[in-house]
């Protein structure tokens, strides 16, 4: 990773809350223009990381730097980064263009111009009031809200009220953008749609822009790159294609994908050679990682198939999924739930207790150690049992 | 089809009858004491208004508004209302003030939130009898320990509940006292309510001092909460009687004279129930405008509908 002078860098950061630790000694970097997804189970600590960026908190070790500044110690008015709330956090008193003009107005007018009465007759602030108008109106523009300018948030729906918190955050075109789960309000089709929307704002403002989600479809579709976090830990930080294929870590692995990728319990002997219950695999362990004994070997839906040679498995049941089907199985030698992802026109009638041999590719299967980290140093061996 | 609806009909009206009548027998209790208690009381009291009566007279006779043109020509009277405005306008805004102060103080706190709490809602809790002796010790003007600090630094204290000029201040003044923890632990429970999300908002925008965080968050998010303080502190405030009863009976010269305290010399001992009755009128005018005012104009300007 060189030096990234611009945008949000997160080092060796630490947190403890009443002498647990959240965050343990977590780094990113997030360049500007850049959209880093970071995702993670409930509770793991992204919103604690994305707290202290904001500077709403300030961490127990480490530095946070914004644009190649130093802001650990400043207060979050100093940093200058918008965040959207989960919650949306708008101010209900004030109508939507108000809402919006709040970052601008405490920003570009003095305590005596914010005054209620004696604001209005301060000098200079006719001219502060007519510049702050003028992007409040180009942020509602870029958002659609115009025809909603002098609504109050409860008579909003959540999607408008969404909308109203992003332009809150684009309207003074701030140095980084942190997202706080800001979609997990809405409905399901609304938060497709405005997916796409957000990237599109993100791309118009070209800030750095974290995101936090705990929906794994947002962070692959969304993201130029994904952080998967894990108690309070970042696993991985990749492109959402390499997050998916070529995963660092078995929890990585198995936190992204749906259905979960299928794990089975295998065995390295001293050749490199991978089994799974005895059974050959054909993925050979080579080159400096020289390891024998447990491992895992992962596979993801998709890559399991029908075949006539191949691991042996008992039918339990078939979902339909409309474009896909998945047939439910067990191995039969370790009794390890597997899935598998099928076109479903191909699908003989399997009643459950059916005997099914799974075939794959084992240029597919990803192998991991002991301990969860990949072993990417593998080779195919030709094996008759797995054509 | 329409057969059907002719056989149904009645047959629902039936229903819908006996529900009707099983409602209201069990809303009877609640609904007689409501006549009893409640209603024919205050009817009774509205009638009086509007008679001579007096405790003990073999008779009455109506005679219209008389009772209320001598209300306005009483300058007692006159005195008992120019008081409690000046009660209440002093009380309230003390009082509330106050409170949301010592509620954002123990709010921002880290430690010792029951015991402040505890330590301001005593007045509440305690017998207002029982206090105002003690506060008859406190304002002494010659063995009271208020005179007695003040006479330290070289002031000489005023005789605080004898002297005209300061009876009604420091009678608000014990009303503040009255009413503080009350306030208080209504704002505090406020305060709870409000989302540390908006906070931290107000923080990423830029909102540079606390002062600004409390105008945009805290005073807005507040505002139902402040109403209903306002409400109820100007209702109490209407109603002060014990302290007026016990420490000073209206006095010096009714320069401590409040409506209730009238009302209560006119029915109790001059025995005038009449008279007393249209005091009480005044008094139940003033409460309900001032109802009228929470729930038509503010209720409007907190909700933010």
């Amino acid at each position: 990773m060189g030096v990234i002078v611009t945008g949000i860098v997160v080092e060796k950061v630490t947190r403890h809350f009443a002498g647990q630790p959240v965050l343990k000694g977590v780094s990113l970097a997030v360049a500007a223009g850049e959209f880093v997804a970071l995702v993670g189970p409930s509770g793991c600590g992204k919103s604690t990381l994305m707290r202290l960026i904001a500077g709403i908190d300030r961490p127990d070790g480490g530095r946070i730097l914004i644009n190649g500044r130093d802001v650990t110690a400043l207060r979050p008015a100093a940093r200058n980064v918008a965040m959207v709330f989960q919650s949306y956090a708008l101010y209900p008193h004030l109508t939507v263009a108000e809402n919006i003009a709040v970052p601008l107005s405490m920003r570009r007018m003095g305590v005596a111009q914010r005054l209620p009465l004696i604001g209005r007759i301060w000098p200079g602030s006719r001219a502060a009031r007519r510049g702050i108008a003028e992007d409040v109106r180009s942020a509602a523009l870029a958002l659609g809200l115009t025809n909603l300018l002098e609504r109050r948030p409860s008579q909003l729906s959540g999607g408008q009220r969404q909308r109203v918190a992003l332009a809150r955050a684009i309207v003074r075109q701030p140095a980084a953008f942190l997202m706080d789960e800001p979609l997990s309000n809405l409905d399901a089709a609304l938060r497709v749609h405005t997916r796409r929307e957000i990237v599109e704002i993100h791309r118009r403002a070209g800030a750095a822009t974290l995101y936090v989600t705990h929906d794994q479809s947002e962070a692959l579709t969304m993201a130029d790159r994904v952080a998967v976090m894990q108690a309070g830990e970042i696993l991985q930080v990749a492109s959402p294609r390499a997050i998916y294929a070529d995963p660092d870590d078995l929890r990585v692995a198995t936190f992204i994908g749906s259905p979960r990728i299928n794990t089975l319990p295998a065995e390295i002997d001293g050749h490199g050679l991978t089994r799974v219950a005895g059974f050959p695999t054909g993925v050979r362990l080579c080159g400096a990682e020289r390891i024998t004994g447990a491992a895992t070997l992962a596979l993801r839906p998709e890559d399991l198939y029908l075949a006539d040679g191949g691991i042996p498995a008992t039918a339990e049941g078939l979902e339909f999924l409309g474009e896909s089907l998945l047939l439910h199985a067990r191995h039969v030698g370790t009794g390890t739930a597997l899935v598998v992802r099928l076109p479903p026109e191909l699908v003989p009638d399997l009643p459950p207790g059916s005997r099914v041999t799974l075939g794959f590719d084992p240029a597919r299967a990803l192998l991991f150690d002991a301990r969860g980290r990949r072993l990417r140093d593998t080779a195919v061996v030709p094996e008759p049992s797995l054509v | 089809m329409s057969e059907a609806v002719l056989s149904a009909a009645p047959a629902r009206r039936e229903g819908a009858t006996g529900e009707a009548l099983t409602a209201w027998a069990l809303g009877l209790p609640a609904v007689l004491a409501y006549l009893v208690l409640l209603l024919l009381p205050t009817l009774a009291a509205i009638l009086l208004a509007f008679t001579d009566y007096e405790l003990g007279a073999p008779a009455f006779a109506w005679i219209g508004l008389d009772n209320f043109s001598e209300l306005l020509r009483d300058r007692g009277f006159a005195q008992a209302l120019r008081n409690t405005v000046f009660y209440v306008a002093v009380v309230t805004p003390g009082s509330i003030l106050g409170a949301l102060a010592l509620a954002l103080l123990i709010e921002a706190g880290t430690r010792g939130r029951t015991l402040f709490r505890a330590v301001f809602f005593l007045p509440v809790v305690s017998l207002t009898v029982a206090m105002a002796s003690a506060w008859q010790y406190l304002l002494h003007p010659s063995i009271g320990p208020l005179n007695a600090v003040l006479r330290q630094v070289g002031i000489d204290g005023p005789a605080w509940l004898s002297s005209s000029d300061t009876v009604m201040w420091s009678l608000a003044a014990i009303g503040i006292w009255e009413n503080l923890g009350f306030n208080l632990v209504l704002f505090l429970a406020g305060l709870t309510a409000i989302p540390r999300e908006m906070y931290a908002a107000a923080e990423v925008d830029g909102a540079p001092s606390a002062w600004e965080r409390f105008r945009l968050v805290t005073w807005p998010m507040l505002g139902p909460t402040t109403l209903f303080v306002l409400t109820i502190t100007m209702i109490r405030s209407v109603r002060v009687f014990d302290t007026v009863k016990v420490l000073t009976q209206g006095g010096p010269n009714r320069a401590s004279e409040v409506l209730l305290h009238a009302m209560y010399l006119e029915g109790f001992t001059y025995f005038r129930l009449g008279y007393s009755a249209a005091i009480t009128l005044v008094f139940l005018a003033i409460v309900l405008a001032l109802m009228w005012l929470q729930t038509r104009v503010l209720d409007k300007r907190v909700h933010y509908g």
